[in-house]
């Protein structure tokens, strides 16, 4: 009787995810294309939660049902016309052959997908990559193998990753125009922001605090500041809580920042550069985890204010006559 | 006995869930519809929420369980006053001319 | 206890897939916001479900972050400018 359930259980999940997909990717209009995103998201960290992967399903909750939600619905409100379709079009051969050929496409997906799924469930015993990070793990000074995996055994590729991060808000400060305002809050939203965003931030750092020992840690952590940064900007803070000027390109350049500096004291040290020494390993990942946190959020709420930033020490930027 | 009541509890849960989301299918306006969520959904995941305090045990897992219910009603509650807010100024505009 | 719990699972999905049917249907945003609200209250139940049945502490934690992320989906869709006509959709 439970298998029944469980059954049951996995076929609507899988269902009602690929259904979901397939409408937010072919309704023409962009708004209800983006609301169909959200309830994805959230289906997609139920499937990561039970694959038993707790860490991504936190991830995926914090960073697509919420945040990405609120910048495709920024980035639509900017679109001049949210509907993505010619008004009289006539019926072409090709376009009809085109559709035909990526919903089959669509289709074929779908079989593998829920192939790859039911084999990731009953799950072969081929554990030797887990056994030697199990092995492994005791000199990294946390106990939840995922951060221990992401911030010591491969270190060297989260630090490149929050590049990457640092790259893209680079890109986004240098060509985003400014936003047009939103709607004016009211005493509804005032009220919602004053114990919303205290509880994203206490969540944050529970989060954050969380990672060493359970599922948690840096990214996690950042998407809830950002989170509360979006409300900050959605409730009549034009800043969205961040600084500006200098103390602005300071918390962006935090995160790959921290791990250089760890990374060169230990060179410096006669060691390795990411080898950290094993009474100190905890510490360092906690203050790196801190520094990426911080950095991570900031470079989220950049990418959602998008406008030109002041200078370096205050001040407006000279016009950008080469926008638009 | 505690799984008993705990299990009395869950089923009540269900039954309110499910109410809440017939309602949602079947009733005529979104003003409507938004009773059926905010009221019915919430009291189901109370329900359920107290169930499963019943049967964990440990009074820390309880301490956060009971947190989720509280955040959901509160979450439940804003968002429900915004959505009827938005709804209430899209009916607003259709009349502008 | 267990195919209790498993039970009750399955029943709980399928009331997420009634909401479902609103968002696919739903003829206007606010509709559409509503039924996402319903099938996030309905995913935190099935994960504090989840919590038990699996034994994993860490589903609670995930309950409480779409608890409050739903509040920030909701608040970013009821926020934004209107562009272009006032109809929806």
């Amino acid at each position: 009787m439970e298998n029944i359930a469980w059954s049951a259980f996995d076929v609507l999940l899988i269902a009602a995810t690929l259904s979901l997909a397939w409408a937010s990717l072919t309704t023409e209009h962009l708004r209800r294309a983006v609301i169909f995103f959200i309830a994805f998201g959230l289906l997609l960290s139920l499937i990561w939660l039970r694959l038993k992967a707790p860490d991504v399903a936190l991830a995926e909750a914090a960073i697509g049902a919420g945040l990405t939600g609120a910048l495709l619905l920024a980035a639509v409100a900017d679109h001049q016309k949210p509907i993505n379709k010619k008004p009289d079009q006539k019926f072409s051969l090709a376009d009809f052959v085109a559709n035909t050929f990526l919903n089959l496409l669509f289709i074929a997906f779908a079989i593998v997908f829920g192939a790859a799924y039911t084999f990731a469930l009953n799950e072969v015993n081929d554990s030797r990559l887990t056994d030697i990070v199990f092995q492994h793990l005791p000199g990294t000074g946390v106990t939840n193998p995922v951060t221990g995996v992401l911030l010591d055994f491969r270190a060297y590729d989260t630090m490149l990753e929050l590049a990457v991060l640092l790259a893209a808000a680079l890109g986004v400060m240098a060509i985003g125009k400014t936003r047009r305002d939103f709607v004016k809050p009211g005493d509804m939203e005032r009220g919602l922001s004053q114990w919303l965003i205290p509880t994203l931030i206490i969540l944050s750092l529970y989060l954050l605090w969380a990672g060493a020992n359970a599922p948690g840690g840096a990214f996690q952590a950042a998407a809830l500041l950002a989170a509360a940064g979006v409300v900050m900007r959605l409730t009549g803070y034009v800043d969205g809580g961040l600084p500006q000027g200098i103390w602005l390109r300071v918390l962006l350049v935090s995160g790959v920042g921290g791990f250089l500096l760890v990374s060169l004291i230990m060179m410096f040290a006669g060691r390795i550069y990411f080898d950290y020494p094993e009474s100190w390993a905890g510490s360092l990942i906690l203050l790196i985890e801190s520094m990426a946190t911080i950095s991570i959020a900031a470079t989220l709420v950049v990418a959602y204010l998008c406008g030109q930033p002041d200078t370096w020490f205050g001040g407006q930027q000279k016009e950008n006559k080469h926008a638009d | 006995m505690i799984n008993l009541i705990a299990l009395c509890l869950i089923l009540f849960g269900l039954f309110f869930f499910i109410a809440g989301s017939i309602g949602i299918l079947r009733l005529p306006d979104i003003h409507s519809r938004l009773h059926a969520l905010t009221k019915a959904d919430n009291l189901g995941l109370g329900f359920l929420a107290l169930g499963l305090i019943l049967l964990s045990g440990d009074i820390f897992i309880a301490a956060k369980l009971l947190l989720a219910w509280l955040l959901v009603i509160a979450s439940s509650a804003a968002s429900a006053q915004l959505i009827a807010q938005r709804a209430r100024r899209r009916e607003r505009d259709v009349w502008k001319i | 206890m267990n195919t209790f719990l498993s039970i009750a699972l399955m029943v709980l999905i399928v009331s997420f897939v009634l909401g479902l049917i609103r968002i696919f249907l739903g003829p206007s945003t606010e509709d559409r916001m509503m039924a996402i609200q319903l099938t996030g209250t309905t995913a935190v139940a099935m994960l504090l479900l989840c919590s038990v049945l699996l034994n994993m502490p860490a589903s609670i934690d995930v309950a409480l972050v779409l608890a409050v992320l739903a509040a920030v989906a909701a608040l970013a869709l009821s926020r934004q400018q209107q562009t272009g006509t006032s109809q929806d959709d």
